[in-house]
């Protein structure tokens, strides 16, 4: 099986990387680039652990193969911060502490900015049917949903 | 050590605030690093070849094929671990941990593990794994209860004769062991009784659905030391395990948790770090191993299913006259389910003059179960607390009342065994009684139940240090892995000890190799026993300082107290000195005898027991047996929360697991044994838009026995809500729901009166 | 394995004509990655159709709409006059999966998987959807309610690809409306699901009506008892009952892991009432 040589753009940075031509997106940025801040929970876009941004649609990276990367963009939780600056999500998620073990915790706060680019105002529901791909064991939702909220709320103001 | 007086309405600085947890940076930003993000130079890929019959003899393994592909350096069967000694600290028998990690002679169960191949990388592993030839010759296989109990059924365990039976039976059974709790005379209760309630319940199982796999690097050197990077709730249990099954020396492996991404109990026993170790061992290269989610459902520790035959009387006074339960569970194809803790459960919540409880440890072809949050406790109660439901329905009070009539309090004398001391049920009731929740009007096609649960803390073997930093700050280790922000709390109560602010303190996880020995993170123990050894160690370290501090002013030590964190002399007769902070203090360590710390070996009691009381309201869609669960509160006891929105957390996240367990999470097996649904697509845990938000009452009846008066809360949140939720639906459909899970096709049956 | 991205349509057919083992085409992935995880699929060819650019747009005249192979779902919510014209079409293409699975998962493939429940194909089969095919030899029509011919098994032939399904245009008074059963409110697949389309007149009496079910049989059904049903009425109960009692007569279902035979036929009644008078309130212009 010979590997496929894959440019593609990382959070604003350029990459490039030779991939498997079977192998999972999700594989080829934690083992390729290094970029373990994406969890396999489930390989089957079950779980939403994974969730990337690619060329603007939030997608399940274990659902995409490394190859498929080629000339895209891709945004990942490692870029959600800006520098020092978190981004306000992460900053509600932990003050409303919206994570306990923190496993799904990439894949929700990807997911959520998914969501308020899209949609600056979601109502409690919206918000709860944009998530139902990303599982949390740990909180039962409840502070995540208020933390997607009150960020919400901030951002409008 | 404080006393219950000193501390019931002790307003604190920082315990009962709400900073943001000390690891939360790293994992908003992706920086945390779990199970499976550590890599090493020369790093291997390892994969388990599972079995695929539910019950089979292995007549034989040739490996030869898989062992020639390139890029394959090391295969493993189970001829390559050993049986261990002195893993005396694991609850498990080291000959099933050793069994059940690879397969000895039988493949138990779909997904037994049979051989382990490491390769250069993830894809040749896989390609090796189907080079591997095993003959097998299938046995008769049973994995349901009843099946595996009645007289034809085939007997999985040639060798197992039920214990702790009189007589001894003459021939072998799939029964392990039978088990009795109890005081009084049932049978002249039930004679007193005006209601009796009799009734089988069943409850299918269900898996702890921790997002994240098992998954480790193991790391064996040349010179037989070895290092294994984990997720898991105990590492020490890692290391005793592992060490047993390799016949090392516990100090040549040095374990380190990683951050962990779930446990919920499924992470308190082993299943791949032998197996990465002794093919690390094997080749020489650090192996990783990561569990793909199918091998999560099929191979790692689901709960047990259950049978539970409940019987209780009551009087027309709402008296609780007598109660009687047995109950079955399979704790997979190995003797040691949760039985014990499920029977001494069923009636913990009530003072029951009469009371009995027989428990039967079951073996059938399916996974070793393993601990989920208040193991074995959920299964009893739904039986019990559906019980309840309907003799308050027949005697005309109302849920709440009768079993605020009936609760356990200070003095009542448990089912199985010891006095309570002070605790909290009561007053969860109360402010059940009291909330917006229960007084709240109901929709059409609408039900409410209440349930209680009750869960006991352990305490156990603990460990922590805390060392005072040149420049004024301290940093506390202990050996409890932190699954839902014990670091925060471990920061809270040291600061509050200390009397220097959150922010000066820090937490970290130490590997076996930095603390001496400390039990699993399980039993809800952790903010109690860490918490208190972190306490102790503070404390000693505050003798420390107010012994630099004498030193200083050359005063005797006794002569110094601490307050405020500052050292300052006891009174008039000490003399006059200006109080000297912690930071004054450790700035001149060097000069005043070297550093400063404080350490804690102790062995944790006086655990205070948690009870909670939740109330669900669940609406039913009569035409598709679709159930909503509307609104939702949980009250607990939590003695005292030392960081309220984790304690919140914990109710929450117990809450939504209890509603997943009731209406649609469950093992599936074929008729062919093997599991039909290993994947988070059909095994149904709740998504975000199943659930509501779930409310939440914290009640503070301090725990005498811990210096901020903490009682364990994870684990009490699981164990009410099959019985809510079951009395809800009850309610809602007009028939008495007795099989969980309580999923569509059930609801429309009873809708339709089948 | 080896992955192809091609060009063009005739490039695709063309490799996929030459693989002489197992070839598998790649358009959102959400099914065909997840074979290969679980090791149900091991292909040693896979065609990405999705820089075909033909086929990742959708594109409406006057006959109707062309929604090309590789348009994923989210990208239906977001065209405006596909969503009013076909309103149950595109709420059943984005019932499938997660927000995650919508920027991926595309109708054709659902079709092409060729499932009993998939959730896209009732809706499709009651909007008389066709599929057009490209192979070596050219292109072909198939009606959507002809294209599974048994479960994971389809019309295609060998080195042939779905390149579009095709939608009519809508009359006046007309719409659409699709359901499904899920014991959970996201993430599950269908147990049962059910796509009508109703025409009516401007007095509001039905003149055409189709209905599609999912998950009750071992392919997608049209159920053209349960359309006529409906057919001449203003929708009462009776023709309701009818409806519901068409679809249950239609069901075949199987007991399996998501749901009893009983279960099946019971919920399909219930929700064929449902979606009748769900689509006949949209195309009576009250929803």
């Amino acid at each position: 099986m010979s590997k496929i040589h894959v440019n593609a753009t990382v959070n604003g940075d350029a990459v490039e990387y030779l991939c498997e031509p079977d192998e999972s997106l999700l594989d080829s940025l934690r083992d390729r680039l290094g970029l373990t801040g994406s969890k396999e929970g489930c390989g089957t876009g079950d779980c939403g652990a994974c969730s990337v941004v690619l060329d603007g649609r939030l997608v399940c990276s274990c659902l995409v193969l490394g190859a498929e990367a080629d000339g895209r963009a891709i945004e990942t939780i490692e870029g959600l911060a800006d520098g020092d600056e978190l981004h306000p999500l992460q900053q509600k998620f932990l003050e409303h502490a919206a994570l306990q073990c923190g496993i799904c915790t990439p894949g929700f706060l990807v997911a959520a900015k998914a969501l308020l680019d899209k949609n600056p105002d979601p109502d409690e529901t919206e918000i709860r049917y944009w998530l139902a791909g990303n599982l949390c064991r740990c909180t039962g939702y409840d502070k995540i949903v208020r933390a997607v909220m009150d960020t919400a709320e901030e951002m409008r103001r | 050590m404080n006393k219950i007086d000193d501390i019931s309405g002790t307003e604190y600085k920082y315990v009962g605030s709400r900073p943001v947890r000390p690891d939360g940076l790293d994992k908003v930003t992706g920086k945390a690093q779990f199970g499976a993000d550590l890599y090493a130079p020369g790093m291997l890929f390892a994969k388990i070849l599972r079995s695929p019959h539910a019950h089979a003899r292995i007549l034989s393994i040739d490996t030869g094929k898989a062992e020639a592909l390139d890029g394959v350096k090391a295969v493993l069967t189970s001829t390559d671990l050993q049986p261990g000694e002195g893993a005396d600290d694991l609850e498990d028998d080291m000959d099933h941990v050793l069994e059940n990690v690879m397969a000895r002679g039988k493949a138990l169960y779909d997904g037994h593990a049979v051989a382990a191949v490491a390769a250069t990388s993830a894809s040749i592993a896989r390609k090796a794994l189907k080079l591997i030839d095993v003959e097998y010759e299938v046995l008769p296989h049973v994995t349901d209860i009843e099946k595996a109990i009645a007289p034809d059924a085939p007997v999985i365990r040639e060798d197992m004769y039920t214990q702790d039976m009189d007589p001894k039976p003459d021939k072998p059974s799939n029964i392990a062991r039978r088990m009795e709790i109890g005081h009084g005379d049932i049978e002249a209760g039930f004679e007193k009784a005006d209601f009796i309630f009799e009734r089988r319940f069943r409850t299918e199982a269900a898996h702890q659905g921790y997002i994240e796999p098992h998954a480790c690097l193991a790391d064996y050197r040349s010179d037989g030391h070895a290092e294994i990077w984990c997720c898991t709730q105990g590492h020490f249990m890692v290391r005793s395990a592992c060490a047993a099954l390799l016949g090392m020396e516990l100090s040549k492996l040095r374990v380190t948790a990683s951050e962990i991404g779930g446990g919920f109990g499924g992470k308190t026993t082993v299943f791949i770090e032998p197996v990465a170790l002794a093919l690390s061992r094997k080749c020489g290269r650090p192996v990783k191993l990561v569990m793909d989610r199918d091998e999560v459902f099929r191979a790692s520790g689901p709960t047990p299913s259950s049978v539970v035959d409940v019987k209780i009387g009551a009087n027309k006074d709402g008296v609780i006259t007598a109660g009687f339960a047995e109950l079955w569970f399979q704790g997979g194809a190995f003797p040691g389910s949760v039985i014990d803790l499920g029977t001494m459960c069923a009636f913990a919540c009530y003072d029951l003059e009469n009371v009995k409880a027989i428990g039967w440890d079951v073996v059938v072809n399916r996974p070793k179960s393993a601990a989920y949050r208040a193991p074995g406790a959920p299964m009893a109660a739904f039986a019990v607390e559906s019980g309840l439901d309907d003799l308050a329905e027949r005697i005309g009070i109302d849920p709440v009342d009768f079993r605020l009539k009936n609760a356990a309090e200070e003095g009542s004398t448990a089912a199985f065994g010891p006095k309570f001391r002070r605790i909290g049920l009561k007053e969860t009731l109360e402010a059940a009684k009291a909330s917006d929740h229960y007084n709240s009007p109901l929709g059409p096609n609408q039900g409410r139940g209440i349930a209680c649960g009750f869960w006991f803390n352990f305490g156990g073997t603990t460990s922590a240090s805390i060392k005072i930093e040149l420049d004024g700050t301290a940093m506390v280790t202990v050996g409890t892995p932190d699954i839902g922000g014990s670091r925060a709390s471990m920061c809270l109560m040291a600061a509050e000890t200390l009397g220097i602010p959150y922010e000066n303190v820090r937490c970290v996880i130490a590997d076996t190799s930095l603390l001496p020995y400390s039990a699993t993170t399980e039993g809800s123990r952790t903010t109690h026993s860490s918490g208190m050894a972190t306490v102790y160690a503070s404390e000693n370290a505050i003798k420390v300082m107010c012994g630099r501090a004498a030193k200083i002013w050359g005063i005797p030590e006794d002569a110094v107290d601490w307050k405020d964190g500052h050292a300052r002399p006891s009174g008039a007769n000490a003399g006059e000195f200006e109080p000297m902070s912690l930071a004054d203090i450790a700035k001149k360590a060097h000069e005043t005898g070297g550093a400063i710390a404080g350490h804690c070996e102790f062995e944790a009691g006086k655990v205070g027991q948690s009870f909670g009381t939740h109330i669900a309201d669940a609406e039913i869609d009569p035409e598709t047996g679709f159930t909503k669960i509307v609104r939702y509160t949980v009250i607990q006891d939590a003695g005292r929360a030392i960081h309220p929105s984790y304690v919140e957390g914990q109710y929450q996240g117990g809450a939504v697991q209890g509603i997943g367990w009731a209406l649609n999470e469950e093992y599936i097996y074929g008729e062919d044994g093997r599991l039909q649904n290993a994947g988070f697509l059909d095994y149904r845990m709740p998504v975000c838009s199943d659930v509501p938000m779930i409310e939440t009452e914290i009640v503070e009846v301090p725990n005498a026995g811990h210096p901020f008066g903490v009682r364990g809360v994870g684990e009490t949140p699981i164990v009410p809500p099959l019985g809510a939720i079951g009395n809800a639906l009850s309610h809602a459909i007009g028939t008495r729901m007795d099989t969980i899970p309580m999923s569509p096709p059930r609801v429309l049956e009873a809708v339709s009166g089948g | 394995m080896r992955y192809l991205a091609p060009a063009s349509v005739g490039e695709a057919v063309s490799a996929l004509a030459a693989e002489p083992g197992l070839s598998r085409i790649l358009a959102g992935g959400t099914d065909l990655l997840v074979q290969m995880k679980t090791g149900l699929a091991e292909p040693d060819l896979i065609v990405d159709i999705k820089k075909i650019s033909d086929l990742t747009e959708i594109r409406c005249d006057g006959s109707g709409f062309r929604i090309g192979a590789a348009v994923c779902g989210a990208q239906l919510a977001e065209h405006g006059e596909l969503a009013s014209a076909w309103p149950g079409v595109v709420e059943s293409v984005n019932l499938i999966g997660s927000t995650q699975i919508q920027g991926r998962a595309t109708p054709a493939g659902n079709l092409c998987n060729a499932s009993p429940a998939a959730d896209s194909v009732p809706a499709l089969i009651a909007a008389a959807a066709v599929a057009t095919v490209a192979g070596t030899g050219g292109t072909r029509e198939v009606a959507v309610e002809d294209f599974v011919t048994s479960p994971g098994r389809s019309v295609l032939e060998n080195g042939e690809i779905v390149v579009s399904l095709n939608l009519p245009a809508r009359p006046e008074n007309a719409s659409d409306a699709y359901e499904r059963f899920i014991p959970r409110t996201e993430m599950d697949i269908a147990v049962v699901g059910v796509g009508v389309s109703v025409e009516t007149d401007s007095d509001g009496r039905i003149t055409a009506a189709r209905v599609g079910l999912g998950a009750v049989a071992p392919t997608p059904l049209l159920v053209e008892d349960a359309g006529r049903a409906l057919v001449g009425t203003k929708l009462d109960d009776e023709a309701l009952e009818k409806c519901a009692a068409a679809a249950m007569e239609a069901c075949s279902p199987i007991n399996d892991k998501r749901g009893t035979i009983d279960f099946r036929i019971k919920v399909a009644g219930a929700l064929a009432k449902r979606v009748a008078a769900r689509a006949y309130r949209r195309a009576r212009g009250e929803q």
